[in-house]
């Protein structure tokens, strides 16, 4: 097992290399212009002044290869730098965004801690939703719950953020008077501190919406997982057999059967959790959350390539991860699979 | 403008000043707490220099200040110094090529340090630093040196008579940046100076605090203002983010924010939320003007890389029965009401204000569709072949028309394909994402400077109040050609010697009335020769609490101009 992990984390050095190249030259071929943004009223001199301050017309293997030794080299020192409070990093250049000339990883830890409570609450919400709505559904197969359940799920899987998000908004903040306990903001505060018990219930509420757009798609989609699988299950010999053994219901059900049946929604958890810190990129804009996701469509729309390249290839790195992880815990969780 | 009204105005306006106090909003500074404004588009850098976006200008004019701006009017109000320099009160030498400006003594910065004419000179080599890559370059263009014989004294020498010296440190364009704290963030070291791009230190009402790019802005009261009791809020809170529907909603609808900022929204969608009840929408005109720019060269995709849209001339477009059609078989008014509403006009000219130079020797409000027939009909360009579609001299008149891409120009688009097939054109649409259109990428074949098109629609407007360099767009010289990179501001490629003769008048004039009768004779030499269809005069909507007092929406400067007079309504 260990030196499989070492095998597959040696393979992954060059997959991402591959991945940081295939990126940059898509954003480099994809039409665009960080000046493209800039008022009319500036003339042609002076944008081409702007671009060659961005360092915008220097030659792609140049461009390519400052960019590959600032998120190598340069940004694990300013990391070292920060914990170790070293100054290795001093007078070296780091990955500048094109908005506003500050660096990338500044914004990125910056805006991860917002990303990480609304989509990460959100995840922890859908799971301990969908699992026994699966589970039950299961059990009770075509029943009004199942039935109930497969509908909402439709919904909630065929429902985009867009939609659901403007209309909890329109529910919740528009409709709802000012004073009712049922008012929940529809403007995120990426202002508040938490600070006192009232900060904390003023950050609960601001967290409800779009935790709540966030957690439908995401129950919907596992709950349907955990029924699937559970029903593959409960139809086996060995739950015969321990009713047989007379085995209450609950614990053939809650023991035999969901151990067995976690095995794939385990790795669809797994390989779902770098979604959560590539954030929700429509929710987050409908609710002017300040995450990555926000970060990265902002940086889309101003043709900002450092800030784009860097997120994107961050969700490659987390991407490349997690699966490696899930494969592990595969092996982990069912001792008949084994990659050695 | 005219310098004495101008003068005049600022002082009747500071006469004023008191009696709008006695209206029971005075006390002390920071009374009313919180003011919370939200921009759809979120500021990425408080360094106006270092980015031409109105959202980051707009931010930035509530801490760094010009020495003057304008008013709503588009008057110059003196704002760091004591009176507008004019060549009547000697501020301006009389060959027109020296400004001296006085500072108010006793200003200073947010800091607590004295505001000098080295900070204003500094801020002059900062933006003209060749590798710097300053935004707001051409807010200096002909300027041969700034002097300071004192702290309070700045001079401006220009390289040529300049009729209007008020390009630089006037406007929100071009405002005063401390120079201790730039000192070291010149030329290519600009974009290093993080700290001080995100929290430059000012002169303004307000001082920022926090500054997380692409979101949020805190800020508080600028303990050394220089007017006392001012500003009425403690804080800023200046959210960036979203989209327009959702500022609009914000302000008008749930009261969660007290300003909202260009709420470029369908008119019927501003009328919904107005039944909100907690805010109201303000307008405001400028000199944006949505237009139809006609090609004077010939599109034509069989010809060569050098030679489409190089050639003249277009094959029928320069035929003033043609282009008069195309305009009179338009109905602007429909056009405003499906559009924009409250915030749009119609207008037949380029240049739309200020008055000085609008012209009002053209009318264009009524559709005539049979008229437009008959103009044809008389210049000979009728259907030969029977397709229903006219021809002039055997080329039929069918025409491309692009615009980017964005709801109400594409229904502008259908609209004014169907009046215009009505006459008998065909019309083909096409629309390109703004990124690319506006992009001045010379290798993409959609540009608009490139208008590998017949007509295309887009707005443009000019930045303060002058419209010399504006006009100067319709110069034969300024047409983008593969030689230039296709690069130029002459869109249509517009060529007339007479108009260029003229704008070199203009160039030389000094009088402001003068300026004026010859600036409103360019704007209808070019309308009245075919360089464009003017369509709507866009005014700028932006909304505001019914709790939040003093807002004066400004389209000649930033929105924000006034903040220091903002108060809460109890």
């Amino acid at each position: 097992m260990l030196t499989y992990t070492f095998r597959r984390l040696a393979m992954s050095v060059p997959t991402l290399l591959f991945i940081s190249l295939a990126i940059f030259l898509l954003l480099k071929l994809a039409p665009g212009d960080p000046v493209a943004n800039q008022p009319l009223t500036i003339p042609p001199e002076v944008r081409q002044k702007m671009r060659e301050a961005l360092g915008y017309d220097q030659p792609l293997v140049v461009q390519y290869w400052k960019w590959l030794v600032q998120f190598f080299w340069v940004e694990p020192l300013v990391l070292t730098d920060h914990i170790f409070g070293t100054n290795f990093s001093d007078g070296k250049l780091r990955i500048l965004s094109w908005q506003h000339r500050a660096p990338v990883m500044d914004i990125v830890v910056q805006r991860l801690p917002q990303t990480l409570w609304v989509v990460g609450t959100a995840y922890v919400v859908a799971i301990l939703i969908a699992l026994p709505i699966g589970i039950y559904s299961a059990y009770r197969q075509y029943s009004v719950f199942d039935n109930a359940g497969t509908f909402v799920s439709m919904v909630g899987f065929s429902m985009p953020p867009f939609f659901s998000g403007v209309l909890l908004i329109v529910i919740f903040s528009v409709n709802m008077p000012r004073d009712s306990f049922w008012w929940f903001p529809s403007i995120y505060d990426t202002t508040l501190r938490v600070t006192s018990w009232d900060t904390f219930q003023a950050q609960i509420r601001q967290m409800v919406l779009p935790v709540m757009v966030l957690a439908l798609q995401i129950t919907s989609q596992l709950s349907r997982f955990m029924r699937a699988s559970m029903l593959d299950n409960l139809n086996q010999d060995y739950v015969r057999t321990a009713r047989a053994k007379g085995l209450s219901e609950w614990v053939v059900v809650m023991i035999h059967v969901l151990r067995n049946s976690m095995i794939p929604v385990v790795t669809v958890i797994a390989l779902g959790i770098p979604t959560i810190f590539g954030g929700a990129i429509i929710t987050e804009r409908v609710f002017k959350v300040n995450g990555i996701g926000d970060q990265l469509i902002g940086a889309l729309f101003a043709s900002d390539i450092p800030t784009v390249m860097t997120l994107t290839f961050i969700f490659a790195i987390l991407i490349v991860v997690f699966n490696l992880i899930a494969d592990i815990l595969y092996g982990i969780l069912d001792p008949r699979i084994r990659y050695d | 403008m005219r310098l004495k009204t101008a003068l005049l105005g600022a002082a009747a306006l500071a006469a004023l000043a008191p009696t709008a106090f006695a209206a029971g909003h005075e006390g002390p500074r920071g009374r009313d707490g919180e003011v919370k404004i939200i921009y759809w588009q979120a500021p990425s850098i408080m360094n106006p220099f270092l980015s031409g976006g109105t959202k980051d200008i707009e931010a930035a004019s509530m801490v760094v200040e010009p020495l003057a701006r304008y008013d709503p009017e588009g008057t110059m109000l003196p704002w760091l110094v004591e009176e507008i320099p004019t060549v009547e009160n000697g501020g301006v030498t009389e060959d027109l090529t020296q400004i001296t400006w006085k500072i108010t003594p006793g200003l200073t910065w947010s800091d607590g340090t004295p505001f000098t004419s080295a900070d204003v000179k500094f801020t002059y080599d900062y933006c003209t630093h060749p590798e710097g890559g300053c935004a707001q370059a051409t807010k200096f263009e002909g300027v041969a040196s700034v002097e300071t014989p004192d702290e309070q004294t700045v001079v401006v020498n220009f390289d040529g008579p300049t009729p209007f010296p008020y390009g630089p440190f006037v406007g929100n364009e071009s405002p005063i940046i401390q120079a201790a704290q730039f000192a070291d963030c010149m030329g290519a070291k600009a974009p290093e100076c993080t700290e001080a791009n995100f929290k430059p230190i000012g002169t303004g009402p307000f001082v920022v605090t926090e500054f997380k790019p692409n979101d949020v802005i805190s800020m508080v009261a600028n303990e050394n203002y220089r007017v006392d009791g001012k500003p009425a809020f403690a804080t800023v809170t200046f959210k960036g983010g979203g989209d327009a529907a959702a500022a609009g909603r914000a302000v008008m609808e749930t009261g969660e924010y007290d300003y909202a900022w260009n709420l470029q929204l369908a008119p019927d969608v501003i009328a919904t939320m107005e039944q909100g009840g907690k805010g109201k929408p303000v307008v405001g005109f400028g000199t944006l003007v949505e237009r139809i720019m006609l090609n004077h060269t010939n599109p034509d995709p069989s010809l060569g890389a050098e030679e489409r849209a190089v050639v003249r001339p277009h094959p029928f477009l320069q035929d003033p029965a043609v282009y008069k059609a195309l305009s009179m078989a338009i109905d602007r008014a429909l056009l405003v009401e499906v559009g924009y509403g409250q915030a749009g006009r119609v207008t037949c000219n380029w240049v739309p204000a200020p008055q000085l130079y609008a012209s009002t020797s053209m009318t264009c409000d009524t559709q005539d569709i049979e008229g437009a027939k008959k103009l044809l009909d008389d210049a000979g360009i009728v259907d030969t072949d029977g397709d229903g579609i006219r021809e002039k001299d055997g080329v039929p008149l069918a025409i491309l028309f692009q615009s980017s891409t964005n709801a109400v120009r594409q229904d502008f688009q259908a609209l004014i394909k169907d009046w215009w097939e009505q006459i008998g054109l065909s019309v083909e649409l096409r629309n390109v994402d703004s990124s690319v259109f506006f992009g001045g990428d010379p290798g993409s074949p959609d540009t608009f400077q490139k208008f590998y098109a017949d007509v295309q629609m887009y707005a443009n407007n000019f930045a303060g109040t002058d419209p010399q360099a504006y006009l100067g767009n319709g110069l034969c010289d300024k047409a983008p050609t593969p030689a230039s990179q296709w690069q130029g501001e002459n869109i249509s490629r517009f060529c007339m010697e007479e108009y260029d003769a003229l704008h070199k008048e203009l160039a030389a004039t000094g009088d402001l009335e003068e300026r004026g009768r010859i600036a409103k004779e360019l704007n209808d030499m070019a309308v009245a020769n075919g360089m464009m269809i003017p369509l709507v005069d866009r005014g700028r909507l932006s909304a505001h609490s019914v709790t939040l007092g003093g807002v004066d929406l400004n389209t000649w400067d930033s929105e924000l101009w006034n903040v220091a007079d903002w108060y809460r309504i109890k």
